[in-house]
């Protein structure tokens, strides 16, 4: 029985290592809350507040009254009322509205005539999950009111649907720009938080740091190496979009490209402030797997419609990087907008990577004061 | 060019409410050989860090080649050379790579890089190794060439933190001789060690206690001063506060 103190010994010792190592231990312990907290709320397809352009060429007491309907539902939100589609169009692309609810010139005659009156519903199906969720709604609505309609004697509606961006609801396509940010940001901020922390473990941070180099010099010297890989990264996820998913390139490949680069940098940015603040190697690769897995996956849009998000869930999302890439490359991907309708995106990505390279080398700066 | 190449006045590091460095005194000529002693915990590493650049002083001042180490930090790192106990430089990098890192880091010239470090190579016999990776030489090679990318800026002091840790006492002996050679030069070495055998082949000593400088002078006079026979009982007796 001799071994058993040795045993015990050895358990202790384990156990210490676990309990010294606070920040592997933290996040370690919050992984499964978080999880369960973020799928939990994330993994829900209703849809709130859709927004609803409505295309009424001739409005009457009867047309008002279809889109009172809407209204009354408080889960759609009139944004335009316009006389012809063509008003609609640039909502649609700018993604101001999610739906247009476009009435026949006829509609007031048809239902006069006791004939049924056309309805056409189009739905920005760029996400089909949101997409087909908020034409269930509307033609539920739709329905409720065209039993109002037959309960006075009329003939009904007859609804016509139409997706837009992506009719056949092919998920792959809501996918593959949100698969392209997530390998790029774990790539990415792995590459550049196991790069440093690796250097602070083994003691040739020092040597830099007693060199002349300034630590911002060190910080940036950590992500341009990673610029060439990152761009191999981009071009590559969306080769294989492209040529595997069979995603259409419907915008620019060339700013396409271009997003994916300033979107690495960004992700690399994000690897060398982990690992700033990482204590081992270890910290900075749970980090980064943590920091990037996480909120890519649950809270970019990748998935789970933002749309449907709890209102405090949805504010996070706009902190995390991939959100806003992936409106970009579904923008240019399947919208084939350009930049005029995404420089705002463009620009967020921007100034993330501002802060985030100036907080490490903050970081650093707070290390050595 | 009479200014000695480390001055420290009265140089403090506080964190929070415990001083580490408590008002250090000392100054160090060219071409000296400094042996920096004291326990774990005294407060060594503390003052390198200050000395290096890579900690601010929280009282008192130092000035290293000529630079104040709180105003001017990046001018003091221009002129020294460093090596840590722990490994300098890169294993997976090979010997010729390491020292075109370390050429390039201080500014020298593709020209400058090849000369010095081709020289280098030679003196250290290392030639055969230059595309070695750096984890594949053996052990006391590998510090000779610490050591060495060090000075290839020929800076005009060099801080040695336990570079003879780990290492056996045929290549330390080595390693001291190759400290002798680099003094003569006219090179400053400030060289911290646990060895106390390595202490007394420093020019002057500082045995640091509690971050305060308790005894400071030749090996020979601190040996005078306590009636010891070896540095070691000087440093054992100071340490226990005896």
């Amino acid at each position: 029985m001799t071994s058993a103190p040795a045993m015990r010994a050895f358990v202790v010792k384990e156990l210490q290592h676990i309990l010294r190592d606070r920040q592997t231990l933290t996040v370690l312990l919050l992984m499964p809350l978080v999880q369960v907290l973020l799928f939990g709320n994330a993994l829900r397809n209703d849809v709130r507040d859709v927004r609803v352009a409505v295309v009424d060429p001739v409005p009457s007491v009867t047309t008002q009254r279809l889109r009172d309907a809407f209204v009354a539902t408080r889960r759609f939100r009139v944004v335009a009322d316009a006389r012809s589609m063509d008003a609609v169009e640039p909502l649609f692309r700018r993604g101001a509205a999610d739906m247009a609810l476009v009435l026949d010139p006829a509609f007031t005659e048809q239902l006069g005539r006791g004939e049924p009156a056309k309805v056409l519903l189009v739905t920005d199906a760029s996400d089909p999950n949101t997409g087909s969720t908020m034409q269930a709604y509307a033609l539920a609505v739709l329905g409720d009111h065209e039993r109002s309609l037959r309960a006075a004697g009329a003939a009904g509606i007859a609804v016509q649907t139409r997706m837009r961006f992506n009719p056949t609801l092919e998920s792959v396509n809501l996918f593959v720009p949100g698969l392209i940010a997530l390998v790029l940001t774990l790539v990415s901020s792995l590459m550049t938080a196991i790069s440093l922390s690796r250097e602070k473990e083994r003691g040739t941070l020092e040597i830099l740091l007693v060199s002349p180099l300034r630590p911002w010099q060190i910080i940036v010297g950590k992500v341009v190496p990673y610029i060439g890989l990152g761009l191999a990264n981009a071009s590559t996820a969306l080769a294989v979009a492209w040529l595997v998913f069979r995603i259409p390139f419907r915008g620019s490949a060339l700013l396409l490209l271009a997003e994916s680069l300033l979107y690495t940098v960004t992700s690399l940015s994000l690897g060398v402030l982990i690992a700033a603040n990482a204590s081992s190697q270890r910290a900075a690769m749970l980090g980064a797997l943590v920091g990037t897995m996480l909120p890519n996956t649950l809270l970019s849009g990748m998935i789970f419609p933002i749309a449907s998000m709890p209102a405090p869930l949805r504010l996070l999302t706009n902190v995390v990087p991939a959100r806003w890439f992936i409106v970009i490359a579904r923008g240019v991907m399947l919208k084939g907008v350009g930049l005029e309708h995404l420089w705002a995106e463009t620009l967020v990505l921007c100034g993330m990577t501002i802060v985030l390279l100036s907080v490490a080398v903050r970081r650093f700066h707070a290390r050595l004061a | 060019m009479s200014e000695p190449a480390i001055v420290a006045d009265r140089l403090t590091r506080r964190f929070g409410s415990f001083t580490a460095v408590d008002a250090i005194s000392f100054a160090v000529a060219r071409g000296e050989v400094f042996g920096f002693l004291g326990a774990n915990g005294a407060g060594k590493t503390t003052a390198i860090r200050m000395l290096t650049g890579l900690l601010a002083p929280s009282g008192g001042s130092a000035r290293v080649a000529g630079h104040d180490v709180a105003s001017d930090a990046e001018a003091v790192r221009r002129s020294i050379g460093y090596m840590s106990q722990r490994f300098s430089l890169y294993e997976d990098l090979t010997v010729r790579e390491n020292i075109e890192l370390y050429g390039g880091i201080y500014g020298l010239s593709d020209a400058e890089i090849r000369e010095r470090g081709g020289a280098l190579l030679e003196s250290l016999g290392l030639t055969p190794w230059a595309r070695t990776l750096v984890g594949a030489i053996p052990l006391g090679r590998k510090q000779k060439l610490a050591f060495s990318v060090a000075l290839l800026h020929r800076p005009a002091i060099v801080f040695l933190d336990e570079p003879t840790g780990g290492v056996d006492p045929i290549t330390r002996r080595q390693f001291w001789e190759t400290i002798y050679a680099t003094a003569a030069g006219g090179t400053t070495v400030f060289v911290t060690t646990h060895y106390m055998d390595e202490a007394e082949y420093c020019d002057r000593i500082s045995i640091m206690v509690d971050g305060r400088v308790a005894a400071l002078g030749t090996p020979a006079a601190l040996k005078a001063e306590h009636d010891a026979d070896s540095v070691d009982e000087v440093f054992v007796r100071l340490a226990r506060g005896q």
